[in-house]
């Protein structure tokens, strides 16, 4: 079922009469029975986006649709959502069975299906054979799987998760998402996921949306965000390591990093900000854009040159290169740039250009 | 900490405390047990007239005076202790849930506390006056005539109805306040979860709040049932010396009241041993009753 956000905003008001707009007319369409990553860093309205979605949350403005049905004004209680809270809210006083009960019992359903129904969602996300512990004595990984599958066990219209790996250590992150991902795609449920790290998003999302202080950045498949940022603060917020960025001019179609000429650009003279991947660069025996490396990191089969930035000394950037060249610290390097790594934004309002 | 250190100054720190706990509490009970195996235990000359084993007890347990006390006692523990809880978690949930004049309500449900007890036991037993009391008037809009509930000729049933009124709505005070400092320490997200989950608001309260609430709730319980075993200030307040209406004197006597009752009598020989063996009996029952309070929350409390 298809989710779809219609200028969608909340206006925390504080006693002293200050507002914060927390989320700002959002309007996006969450498409059906995928999972969709809602990304942005902390404080710029993931939660309070997807609280508004599960009903605890009443929009300022703007409506929320469910399939074609407005559910705005629908409390959460009939809304049919499934909602993972970001450390998890499970009952402490109930054991891993009664927590994937409990919605069940809330409605009613008999004593012997619930019970087969919640082992066989256990099993699904894989802790049916926990099911008599209480959640203190489950790890975090464990923990979250439990959340997971009591959203999971009435059937949920949609389910939301809210950074449900921000507890877990980097290993059982990797390990869960993979999960999240799985259980999504056997279950079919159309499901939001938020998450601050964009590695995570784009990992496992079908798409993504990138918030930054409650308005909307971008929309769309992963790699195509990150192929194609639509402006600077998307460019700069996805990729490990992040986007190098360098000032730059556009002088008769011809576009330059001081003296270097980068490549051809038929706008009009301008400054520019160029975003060039540290995948981006390739090494040459002559070009004008140069720059001495100031260390040199080898893992595995990747080196990444650290490099003295040409706009500021004191500043470096980084190039991921093959690791059989031999640079030294101290040599100075020339590149070219791949072009379809680089990208070029406008200097005031970093729009892509 | 290392083995050799002696710890001759922590028994000297806690030397005082000893001391007075030593005088006015672990003598008077070793005293307790010895005068309840005495004979005719004269209190002026300080002699009594060989050993006894059950002599005490069985006057005492035969005694009339201490059957009506205990009946009364039983009755004010069982009744006002698991009222005055319910209510008190009702209300606190309550205050709990609404956020405009919160602070308001919470110092007036607070206020008995910090009241005197006596002092409010004057006045409720004016609430309950035959002829200018509150709560006739109140039955009067309902066409009820006045009933005489603490007055002289009063009867037993009206008297120990209004003293446990009384009792119930002076423990709330406090009960009020501990739930309602728990209720602030439950995580919200709880209930949102449950929101969430489709969970109708008795099914909250049920499922998610007394269950979190349980550890207070089993301390408040048993403080409160070992508190209400002891009720004597209680009845003092509403009804005074006389331990009843007037004309109905010792009708709502306590078991404590009973103890120091034969106190007053201290010149007569035995008595101290009767009140010995009166507050023995209390000691045990209550002693009984707190370990089965004890049991029952081991499984039935979520820690
Ligand atoms: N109840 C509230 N009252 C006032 N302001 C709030 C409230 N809840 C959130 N905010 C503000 O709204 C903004 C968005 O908050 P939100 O919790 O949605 O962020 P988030 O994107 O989930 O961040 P994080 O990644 O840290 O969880 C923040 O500036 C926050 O301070
Ligand atoms: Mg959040």
């Amino acid at each position: 079922m298809e989710i779809k956000l219609k200028n969608l905003t909340k206006v925390f008001q504080s006693k002293k009469e200050e507002e914060t707009v927390a989320v700002d007319n959002l309007d996006i369409v969450i498409p059906s029975g995928q999972l969709t990553g809602l990304l942005g860093p902390s404080g710029c309205g993931k939660s309070t986006t997807l609280y508004m979605i599960s009903g605890l949350l009443r929009p300022t403005q703007g409506e929320i649709y469910f399939g074609d049905e407005n559910v705005t004004p629908v409390p959460p209680e009939e809304r049919g959502i499934g909602l993972v809270f970001q450390n998890y809210a499970l009952y402490p006083h109930m054991t891993v069975r009664q927590n994937i009960m409990f919605p069940l019992e809330n409605v009613k359903m008999d004593k012997q299906e619930s019970l087969e129904k919640a082992q066989e969602i256990a099993d699904l996300v894989g802790i049916g054979h926990l099911m008599n512990r209480k959640p203190k004595q489950l790890s975090g990984g464990q923990q979250q799987r439990v959340a997971i599958a009591r959203a999971l066990v009435k059937s949920p219209r949609v389910l939301l998760l809210d950074e449900p790996l921000s507890n877990l250590d980097a290993r059982l992150r990797l390990q869960t998402r993979e999960e999240i991902k799985r259980i999504q795609r056997d279950t079919g449920i159309t499901t939001i996921f938020v998450t601050h790290d964009q590695e995570e998003a784009m990992s496992i999302s079908d798409e993504i949306v990138v918030l930054r202080e409650g308005v909307t950045q971008q929309v769309g498949r992963p790699q195509e965000v990150y192929n194609n940022p639509g402006n600077l603060f998307v460019a700069k917020f996805l990729g490990t390591p992040p986007i190098n960025i360098f000032d730059g001019e556009v002088k008769d179609g011809r576009l330059m990093i001081g003296d270097a000429d980068i490549a051809k650009k038929d706008i009009d003279d301008r400054e520019v900000t160029i975003g060039i991947r540290p995948e981006g660069f390739k090494m040459v025996e002559r070009s004008k854009f140069k720059a001495e490396v100031d260390l040199v990191e080898t893992i595995g089969r990747d080196t990444t040159l650290i490099i003295k930035h040409p706009n500021d000394e004191t500043q470096t950037f980084r190039a991921i290169v093959d690791a059989d060249y031999g640079v030294e610290p101290g040599d100075t390097v020339k590149f070219n740039v791949k072009p379809h790594k680089m990208h070029i934004f406008d200097k005031e309002t970093g729009e892509v250009l | 900490m290392l083995e050799d250190q002696s710890n001759v100054k922590a028994w000297f720190y806690l030397l005082p405390a000893l001391i007075l706990l030593g005088i006015f509490i672990f003598f008077p009970i070793f005293n307790a047990f010895f005068l309840v195996f005495v004979d005719e235990y004269n209190y002026m000359q300080g002699t009594y007239e060989g050993f006894t084993l059950i002599n005490n007890f069985r006057y005492v347990v035969t005694d009339h005076n201490f059957r009506v006390a205990m009946t009364n006692t039983m009755l004010l523990t069982f009744v006002s202790v698991p009222v005055s809880v319910i209510i008190a978690l009702l209300i606190s949930v309550w205050l709990n849930a609404i956020k405009r004049l919160q602070g308001f309500f919470q110092t007036i449900f607070f206020l008995p506390y910090v009241t005197n007890a006596i002092a409010i036991g004057m006045a409720f037993a004016f609430m309950f006056h035959v002829r200018f009391g509150l709560i006739n008037w109140f039955l009067g809009i309902f066409g009820i005539s006045p009933i005489n509930w603490v007055n002289t000729g009063a009867s037993w049933g009206t008297a120990i109805f209004a003293l446990l009124v009384y009792v119930t709505w002076l423990g709330l005070a406090f009960k009020i306040m501990v739930f309602l400092s728990g209720l602030q320490g439950i995580d919200k997200q709880y209930y949102d979860a449950a929101r969430v989950d489709s969970a109708s608001r008795s099914r909250v309260f049920r499922r998610i709040t007394v269950p979190l609430l349980s550890p207070m709730i089993m301390y408040i319980t048993v403080t409160s049932f070992i508190g209400a075993f002891k009720a004597y200030t209680e009845v003092i307040g509403m009804f005074g010396e006389r331990l009843g209406p007037p004309g109905n004197d010792r009708a709502v006597i306590t078991v404590v009241a009973l103890v120091y009752r034969s106190l007053d009598r201290s010149g007569v020989p035995g008595a101290l041993s009767e009140a010995a063996a009166a507050s023995l009996i209390l000691f045990g029952v209550t002693l009984v009753f707190t370990m089965v309070n004890m049991q029952v929350s081991k499984k039935r409390v979520h820690y």
